[in-house]
Parts: structure tokens; sequence; C-alpha cells
């Protein structure tokens, strides 16, 4: 930053300036430092970069125009060195895009192109011959410094993961322009395209046409952190089961249907089954829920749902192996009407009176019932009921509560049910990626089989640790490595760790034959020794039926 | 088959002929060490042999023991093997070892760089047979910028900071890089403190390498003469109380592993440069090219890699495995930075 930014205040353009924030932004962990430097830069910037910034900081980027293997050869060859050799590296640093920045010489004559330019050729890129694509890359690539390479190849590559959310984008944003922060949340949504629109018609301007197919901001709920009873009075709360799911946002307007995940991704064509909705659900409503799987008319799993989530097509044999059902829990928009503001209590209404008018055996529209009880006692009492339910746990909402932006702590709450937990033996290790990319942070676990002889793989995990304990651990794996398999080294079977995770299911791919959701370390047991582990058999008493 | 010149064994590097080790890590008779870093230079020896320069350091980390200081080039013999040591140019009084029997040449870098920072005695190659080298950074993904590049960065920052009414603390290990840094800061910009681990070790030094005037911090340092200012502090006093005497700060680290993006974040600093007293990819290659040396042994740090590598273009390479450090190494233990808090 220094003296550069005090000399070119009043316009900020080119490749530097956008490789310069996101620098600022990639080394402070001070929110405050982040929202100066994209307010400055929202304020100087070319509008057309500026568009792109908020397009790729809401992770919109252009379609990938060359597949990482081939970049991977072309950097290595730029490089002149082996491709093992890249690998190697790669796997070091942890990150593509840094690694074929470093890898590659200095810049001989650094270029001076937009930003704007810059992605403007990386869209038409897709379109070129191999050899053009290789032949751009590498001019580029030479054309530039360490940091710009690296936000350049990133640009091609993938997301920044640089610790920008987008509400904080949206603070700087609204510093920048005096536009309230909900306001650009609503307009920065949606199917827009950074390279069709202007920044005035994208923040600046108000344009109604646009907003057809535009969400709403999710209001996302803290964990609670203390005693359920310190809510207050029972009779102000109502709770529902928390789904497992993909929370969406399922719109019907001028007789066409959006659906939208939490990611903001539209997702409409994913999920055929809700093309019903229209016709059946008047138009001008927005509804809050989650998708669900729905396998044999019962509620699956998230692993159910992941056959379907990947999938850019969606075939018939799928549709009738694993359909989806929306569970809806709120109502934002009614008769055309935004509706966020009305207490909850009042929305849900809508929503039940809705759901009775529409809903049949095959309407994959269903209610998340709302749970009835008494005192906290009960609510606690169902809260065990969650695996049963295949649920998560339960959320909590204050029945006068309005729909809010974001994440805002007070009115909704989610109470998971506490995670499963069994001891395990590590037994291989890797090194972690990105900010772990020299320590041996990403471990392998097992359980003994059965006549407690054997160790079997049953779970990575690779978070849970204090960075001390990091630390130690990695230091203790570099003395104790009994085989080498290129990244992985097998570790003498020693310490014992308690691995949480939050779902279990059978699972044929797994040499175990158990696949766990989500595990983590929760505890180092240095105070048990590895014949004190639990064995597969009791990993599997803990599969519901 | 005769045994090599040079073997690796549980207690450190040992030369038969001679009966002598090299920078061992276990307790042994009689010791050659390259350099006073922890990690090579170890407590226990019965008898320790370095350069003259290295002498004073040794002694400040390991108290009262029985060494001897030898001259640049000098050779000493023991049982008929010829030994001698060589700059190398990593920190004040860093050697490589030479070890010459029956015609054979082998060297020992310990730890090496080839850039002159102007405060150790430059690296010299040494032709050899064999060359048993580091390589903490021996990946094409390290790439050092001329140091003084990297200073003006740090004392831009510096100066940056100061004109925002903060304090900058950046974080050396305290032999070796802190009197690099020291040697280099702009003092047209403020004052420099230091640590006290890190004083400590700068006296020792100061009468081999010329170094601005510097301030101890004691507990009778006001919090408000740090305004502006640079703390030069070794990395284990970063998120220590020691550090909050110097509210508002922002922290640097001045290391090699800087390169990645993530190493910065992890240990939670707010800048981080790249300056390294070892090698980088290109220096490793450099240097072992100019030693002549048809076969290479790899000790610390990238050591598979970069040996497969050597192979690959026609050395005959391996890896030995030591318990030497690299740039890990050079961080003070915790204890050692706490008596001062």
């Amino acid at each position: 930053m220094r003296e550069e930014n005090q000399d070119r205040e009043l316009s900020l353009q080119g490749m530097r300036d956008f490789a310069e924030l996101i620098k600022t932004l990639d080394s402070t962990n001070k929110t405050t430092l982040k929202v100066a430097a994209l307010t400055h830069y929202f304020k100087n910037a070319e509008d057309k970069d500026k568009v792109w910034t908020i397009a790729i900081l809401s992770h919109r980027r252009p379609p990938r125009p060359v597949n990482t293997t081939l970049m991977r050869e072309w950097a290595s060859e730029l490089a002149n060195i082996p491709l093992w050799l890249f690998e190697e590296s790669y796997h070091i640093v942890g990150d593509l895009a840094e690694t074929i920045a470093l890898v590659i010489p200095p810049a001989e004559e650094p270029t001076e192109k937009s930003l704007n330019q810059f992605l403007q050729e990386i869209i038409d890129l897709k379109a070129k011959s191999e050899a053009d694509k290789k032949e751009y890359l590498h001019q580029n690539w030479l054309s530039l410094n360490y940091y710009e390479r690296f936000v350049f190849t990133k640009l091609i590559t993938g997301s920044f993961r640089i610790g920008v959310s987008q509400k904080l984008m949206t603070r700087a944003l609204s510093k920048a322009t005096d536009i309230d922060e909900d306001i650009l949340a609503y307009k920065m949504m949606g199917n827009w395209k950074p390279e069709k629109t202007t920044f005035n018609k994208l923040i600046l301007e108000e344009n109604e046409e646009d907003y057809l197919s535009k969400p709403y901001p999710f209001y996302l709920a803290y964990a609670i952190d203390g005693k359920v009873e310190e809510l207050g009075d029972v009779a102000e709360w109502s709770a529902e089961h928390k789904w497992d799911g993909i929370r969406s946002q399922v719109i019907v307007r001028n007789d066409e249907l959006f659906v939208w995940s939490r990611g903001e991704e539209l997702v409409t064509d994913k999920y055929p089954e809700f093309e019903e909705f229209v016709g059946k659900i008047l138009n001008g409503t927005v509804i809050d829920g989650e998708i669900l799987p729905f396998p044999k008319g019962k509620i699956g799993t998230f692993k159910d749902l992941q056959t379907r989530i990947g999938r850019k097509s969606i075939s018939k044999k799928l549709l009738e192996k694993t359909p989806v059902i929306l569970k809806a829990y709120d109502v934002l928009e009614w008769e055309g009407e935004d509706i966020r503001t009305k207490p909850f209590e009042e929305r849900r209404k809508i929503l039940e009176k809705l759901y009775a008018e529409v809903s049949s055996e095959e309407t994959p529209l269903h209610l998340s019932e709302r749970i009835s009880f008494k005192n906290w006692a009960e609510v606690a009492e169902e809260r065990e009921r969650a695996r049963e339910e295949k649920s998560e746990g339960l959320m909590l909402k204050r029945l006068d509560s309005p729909y809010l932006v974001g994440r805002k702590k007070g009115d909704w709450w989610k109470w998971k049910v506490d995670p499963l937990t069994v001891d395990a033996v590590l037994t291989y290790a890797m090194r972690g990626h990105g900010r772990r990319s020299n320590l041996f942070t990403d471990y392998t676990f097992g359980l003994w089989d059965d006549e407690r002889k054997e160790l079997v793989t049953f779970a990575k995990a690779y978070s849970g640790l204090t960075d001390a304990e990091f630390r130690k651990l990695d230091a203790w794996i570099k003395k104790n490595t009994i085989e080498r398999f290129g990244p992985v080294r097998s570790v003498t079977p020693h310490h014992v760790f308690e691995i949480a995770f939050e779902g279990i299911a059978e699972s044929k791919r797994h040499k175990s034959g158990v696949a766990t959701r989500f595990p983590r370390m929760v505890r180092w047991r240095t105070d048990k020794n590895i014949h004190e582990a639990n064995t597969l058999g009791e990993l599997r008493d803990l599969i519901p039926d | 088959m005769k045994p090599p010149l040079l073997a690796f064994n549980k207690k450190g590097i040992y030369c038969e002929a001679a009966d002598v080790y090299l920078d061992p890590w276990k307790p042994v008779d009689k010791a050659i060490i390259t350099h006073g870093h922890a990690d090579h230079s170890r407590w226990g020896n019965k008898k320790y042999i370095t350069h003259h320069s290295n002498v004073p350091i040794i002694k400040h980390r390991l108290g009262e023991i029985e060494v001897s200081g030898k001259e640049w080039n000098e050779t000493f013999t023991i049982n008929g093997v010829k030994f001698s040591l060589h700059p190398a140019g990593h920190i004040i009084g860093s050697s490589q070892i030479r070890v010459e029997y029956k015609g054979e040449v082998w060297v020992f870098t310990g730890d090496y760089k080839d850039e002159n920072d102007g405060v150790a005695v430059p690296y010299e190659p040494v032709k050899c047979n064999t060359f048993i080298t580091e390589c903490t950074f021996g990946l094409p993904a390290f790439k050092w910028q001329p140091q003084a590049e990297v200073f003006t960065e740090i004392n831009n920052w510096w100066q940056q900071n100061k004109e925002d009414g903060r304090t900058s603390v950046i974080f050396g290990y305290s032999l070796g890089k802190a009197q690099r840094l020291l040697k280099y800061l702009d003092t047209s910009i403020g004052e420099i403190y230091t640590h006290g681990a890190i004083e400590n070790m700068t006296e020792v030094v100061r009468p081999l390498s010329e170094m601005p005037e510097t301030t101890r911090i004691t507990r009778d340092t006001k919090k408000d003469e740090f305004k502006g200012n640079i703390v030069v502090a070794p990395p284990s006093a970063h998120g220590s109380p020691w550090i909050k005497k110097m509210v508002p700060y922002v922290t640097a680290s001045a290391s090699g592993w800087m390169t990645f993006r993530g190493a910065r974040r992890r240990r939670a600093i707010d800048r981080g440069f790249v300056l390294s007293d070892h090698c980088d990819w290109q220096g490793l290659l450099k240097s072992i090219k100019a030693t002549g040396a048809e076969r290479v042994i790899c000790t610390h740090g990238y050591t598979d890699i970069f040996s497969r590598y050597l192979r690959e273009i026609g050395y005959d390479a391996r890896t030995e495995e030591t318990q030497y450090e690299g740039e890990m190494g050079e961080e003070e233990s915790k204890s050692e930075v706490e008596k001062e808090n």
C-alpha cells in the first residue's frame, strides 16, 4: 500500500491495484482494515473494475477456461522444472495459483492492463484452441509480477479465500456509495453477469425488472452458547427440527420458478420436482426452507442428497431413486409483498395456510412442523429425538421476530444435538493445505477390528486442535514416521484422539463399512493408550436403525 | 569395502578415521561445530572445535565448555585426517567443514547461503568429491529477492507504521536474523529497541560486526517510549504477555517461510518479509555445481524431493536423516524468552 496509494488517489486501475487490494485483504486479520481497503478501492477504482471486484468477491467468476492439469503442465514447462517437481511443490504450497506464481521467474516488462480487460480475455479464452490458451497463459504469466500473477491465476482457477465475506464487502460498498447495506445485499443477489452490467445498473440505479428472480438475503442463526433456559419465557418461542439438507429459497413470480441455495446460487434446474409449484403456488411467493432427499417416501441422509448436488443433468432414474422435497419453514414474500418485517408467528400462519391449499400426497412441499411444548425441559426432550427425526437438532425462533439479514444474534438460535464421539488412534498423517502447508495436520484415524488385533481406518480429520497442539504433533510425526507414501506418512500407533462427528451411516465404499459426516478432533486423549481406543463394532452400534 | 569417510549414525555425522563428530546431536568426546544455532551446537560434548568467531557465541549459549577456535582455511590434522573450516555465509561465525583423507575430499555445509549479507563472512564454494548439503528451502517455490529490496520494504513498513502512530514489532531469531535486521534498519526513522534475548546475543557478536545502537527493553522501559519506533524480538515473543507493552503495535516476521501466504497467517502475523539465511532453490543448485562434487548427500529440509531432482540432473544424490531443523530450529525455545517476561 504505502506511498503508491497516495500518488494514485484519484483513479485506481489495472491489475496492479486489484492485486494490491487482494494483498491487503489477505495480509490482515483485522476487519476494520479490510473494510477500509475495500472502501478505498470502491471509491477510486474504475467502474468496470468495481463491478468485477464485486463479482469476484461474491464468487461469480467466469467459467474456468483451462483445466488445471494443463495449467500444471504449462507452468512447469515455463518454470523449466519437471512436472513431478511442480506437483511436489504444489503439494507443499497447497494452492495451485500460489505455486504457479512462485515457480515462474519474475516479469521483465510488467503489464498495465486493467482488471476488466483481463477478465474479458479470460472469458474469451474458453473458446480458443489449446495452443492459443497455452500461449496466452505463458505470455501473461511472464508479464506479471509475483502477486499479480497469483491473482491472475486465481481468477482462472477458482475462488479467492481471503476472509472477505459478502457481508464485509457490502459494508465497504455501503461506505463508498452511501447506500444502505440491506439494499445493497439485495441488489447483489441473483443471476447478474459482470460483463453485461455496469456499476450504475447493478449498484446505483433502481431497476424493477431485475428483481424478478431475486431472492432475499438469508437470515442465519447462531448456535446457542449458554443454557437454553437463558432465552427466557418459553411461551415467546417456537421450535422446530433443524433439517440437514440444503437451505433454499423457492420463488414463484410471473409464472416462473427460481430456486436459490444459501450460497446464493441459482439451482432451479437441479430440482425439476419443484416445477409443479408454478400454478399451484400463487405468483409473488417466496418460501424459505430446506431441500431434503426423500427416497422411498422417507427423509434420507445427507449422503443421499449428495447424489443430487453434484450433477449437472438429472436423469430420470436418479429422480426416481432420490427425489427431493422442500421442507418449508418461512414465507418472505406473499402476494407480491415483502413480509419479512411481520412477526414470525404471522408469517407462519400464512405458510400453514399456503401449505394446506397446495399440499397433496405427491406435491414435494412439506411443512417443517412446529413442536408443541410447555416448558424448556420438553424442548430439550425433543432435541434428544433429533437423530430419529433425521434432523441435526432444533431451531428456536422468537415468535415476534422479523426475518433479518445475515447472521444476527438474538431471535433465531440453532440448538444442535451433541455430536457422536469415539476414541481413535492416529495412523497416517499428511501435510496440510494453505495456511498449514508446512505442518502435518491432515490425519487419518483407525479403530480396532472386533478382535482388537488390527487398526482399521475409519475417518480423516484435520480440524479441532490448537495451533500449539498441531505443532507438537507435527514434530512427533516427523520423528515417528514408519513409511512414506508420497505426501502421506504412516506413523507409529501411539496417540489417541476423541473424534466427533455429526452423522453416521453404513457405506460400502469405506473399508470400515461406515461413513461419518464432518469428523473432527475434539480432544487429544493423552490420558489414554491405544488399547483403550474404540472398536469398529462399537462405532457401528451408533448407526441409527 | 572401506567405510565412508563420513557416516551418519545415531549420534551425528561421524568420521571414523579421526574419531570425530561433526555437529553431533548426542554428546560425544570430540565435536567440530559449524555454527552456533541450537540444533547444530548442542550441549554435552567433551571438546568443541569451531571457528574462533563462533567461540564466544557457543560459550554464551552453552556456558563453560572446552573449545578451541580455528582460522578460515587453517588445516588441522586428527589421526591423519585433514580438517579445515570455510565460510558458510549463514550467520556470524558459520563454517563449512572440509574433510580430506587419502586424497578424498568431503565438505559438510551445516547451514549456508550464497548471498553476501554483509554480516557473516560470505560463503565460498569448496571443491570436493562428496558434498553434504542442507536443503531447508530445496523447492523451486523458494526464490529470494536481493536483500536490499527486502530492507527497503521493511524500512517503508516501519515508516508507515510510524506515520500511523504504531510501534513496529519485527520477529527474527536472536542469533543471525536479528543482527542482520539491526544492521540494515534505517535509524533515521526512529529508535531500535531489542528484546533481552536478542540484546544478549547481539552484545556477544558486536565486536565482530558493526551495528547501530539499540536499547534493551527491561521492566523499567516506559510504555510511551515505543511509539513510532521498532522492536526486534524473537519469534516466540509473539503472543506472550511481554509484547502487550507495545500496544498499539503491528507485527512482522522476517523468514524464508514467509514465502508462503499461509505461513504468515498461521502465525497470525500482520506482515511477512521473505528474508532467509539459507540458500533458495537456485542458490542450492549453483552452490552444488560450484563444488564440482559428483556425490551429494542432503541432510535437512525437503531432502527427498531435492535429492530426487539432483539424481535426475545427473548427480549421485541421496538423503540422510539428521536432527537438524533448518530455519525452525533457529527459533528460540520458549523458556529462553520467558526469562525476559
